[in-house]
């Protein structure tokens, strides 16, 4: 990053400009598959949260100490431990959503939003400005997922974070809480996205 | 042997591992341009894929459960996958110069592949024994190249259709998998 950001902007070029997953397109896989519905996809919001903010943290105040020839791997163990403590906080305090986002928890270390924020921030950033950075990419993840997850459900049960909104005679969509529902959910809000940018910019 | 079929058939299309399980979408929208590139993609994916299912799960069954360390499986799986894509680049690079030219850029992408992690953790899970692993891994690998190579011919087709400026890229690619998946749908009564 060229110019240096105000805290402010650090935090919030992650909620839009830089949104992970509408304006990057990173981190899809966990994105399709938890989002069924909204309590689904904010949980795996938050193990994102912690996961990222904790690792950012470390990344950044062993930057100067880790060899340039094996940042790659030293990442993938901070982020491993991380996932695996969230992991298993997760399946000891709630296990109904364990068991709801599966193996996608551990799949956490895979995601490309983590590993790319200890590479393009945190390893060349001091320490509150990776977390600033941090926060500001997960709660844009959150807030993203959490959107897609109530789309889904809404449509698809009738329903958002299990509160029934549409009224008895609303034939509920299947297809939307199935796999297709992902991709063209997800397909129609990036789609919307580039627009209100293009918007915005004019 | 009917079996082992059945684990192969569901990998490759009622399962299939990133229509229908979500796994590895990066490479899916990033490599499903052309063809040739998709196609070298998913040979590279399903050889490292074949070969993490079977010490994934030596590794479990008399490291990790031996020791009851299996906390530290997404830890040491992750390290496995990454060794093994860094060997596998030196191993072809030695004995195949064309093999290593095709494949080349696509192997050190295919460590940040969740499908491959995908693949160590699924098998754990299903309890699976060392063959079907194996069979598992390969069927996994097979289902991922279909997936991408049908998405690359339907790309290269939408070079030439009028798509709305907006939804260009990453949009209509979801779009798009999202009809492929919608037809894959159509197999999941075939088990």
């Amino acid at each position: 990053m060229a110019t240096k950001k105000s805290y402010a902007g650090e935090f919030l070029k992650g909620l839009w400009d830089e949104n992970p997953v509408l304006r990057m397109q990173l981190g899809l896989c966990p994105t399709l598959a938890v989002t069924n519905s909204a309590i689904n996809g904010f949980s795996m919001g938050l193990a994102v949260i912690f996961t990222l903010v904790m690792s950012s943290t470390i990344i950044s105040l062993a930057r100067n100490i880790i060899p340039k020839e094996v940042r790659i791997p030293t990442f993938i163990i901070v982020i491993a431990t991380f996932v695996t403590i969230a992991d298993k906080m997760l399946a000891a305090y709630f296990p109904d959503i364990s068991k709801a986002l599966g193996p996608f928890v551990p799949l956490i270390v895979v995601n490309c939003i983590i590993m790319g924020r200890q590479e393009a921030f945190a390893s060349k950033n001091p320490v509150g400005r990776a977390i600033i950075d941090a926060l500001g990419m997960s709660i844009g993840f959150t807030i993203t997922l959490t959107i897609l997850g109530s789309i889904r459900e809404l449509l698809g049960v009738g329903t958002i974070f299990a509160v029934q909104i549409m009224p008895s005679s609303f034939e509920p969509w299947m297809v939307m809480v199935l796999q297709p529902g992902a991709f063209l959910t997800l397909g129609l809000m990036i789609g919307v996205a580039n627009w209100i940018n293009a918007r915005r910019t004019k | 042997m009917t079996n082992l079929l059945m684990i192969f058939i569901s990998a490759v299309i009622v399962n299939n591992y990133v229509l229908v399980n979500f796994l590895g979408i990066c490479p899916f929208v990033g490599v499903s341009k052309k063809i040739a590139q998709s196609l070298s993609m998913g040979m590279a994916t399903t050889f490292v894929m074949t070969l993490t299912a079977a010490v994934a799960w030596l590794i479990n069954r008399y490291i990790l459960e031996g020791l009851n360390l299996q906390f530290l499986q997404t830890v040491s799986f992750i390290l496995v996958i990454a060794s093994l894509v860094q060997l596998v680049e030196m191993f072809i690079k030695k004995v195949s110069k064309p093999l290593y030219d095709a494949l080349g850029i696509f192997l050190p992408l295919i460590t940040t592949n969740c499908a491959i992690l995908g693949v160590a953790l699924f098998l754990v899970l299903k309890e699976y024994n060392f063959i079907e692993s194996i069979i598992f891994g390969f069927g996994a690998g097979a289902g991922f190249t279909l997936a991408i190579v049908i998405m690359a011919g339907i790309r290269e087709e939408l070079e030439l259709a009028d798509v709305p400026e907006y939804f260009k890229g990453g949009s209509i690619t979801m779009i798009i998998a999202g009809c492929l998946a919608l037809a894959f749908m159509g197999f999941s009564g075939l088990i």
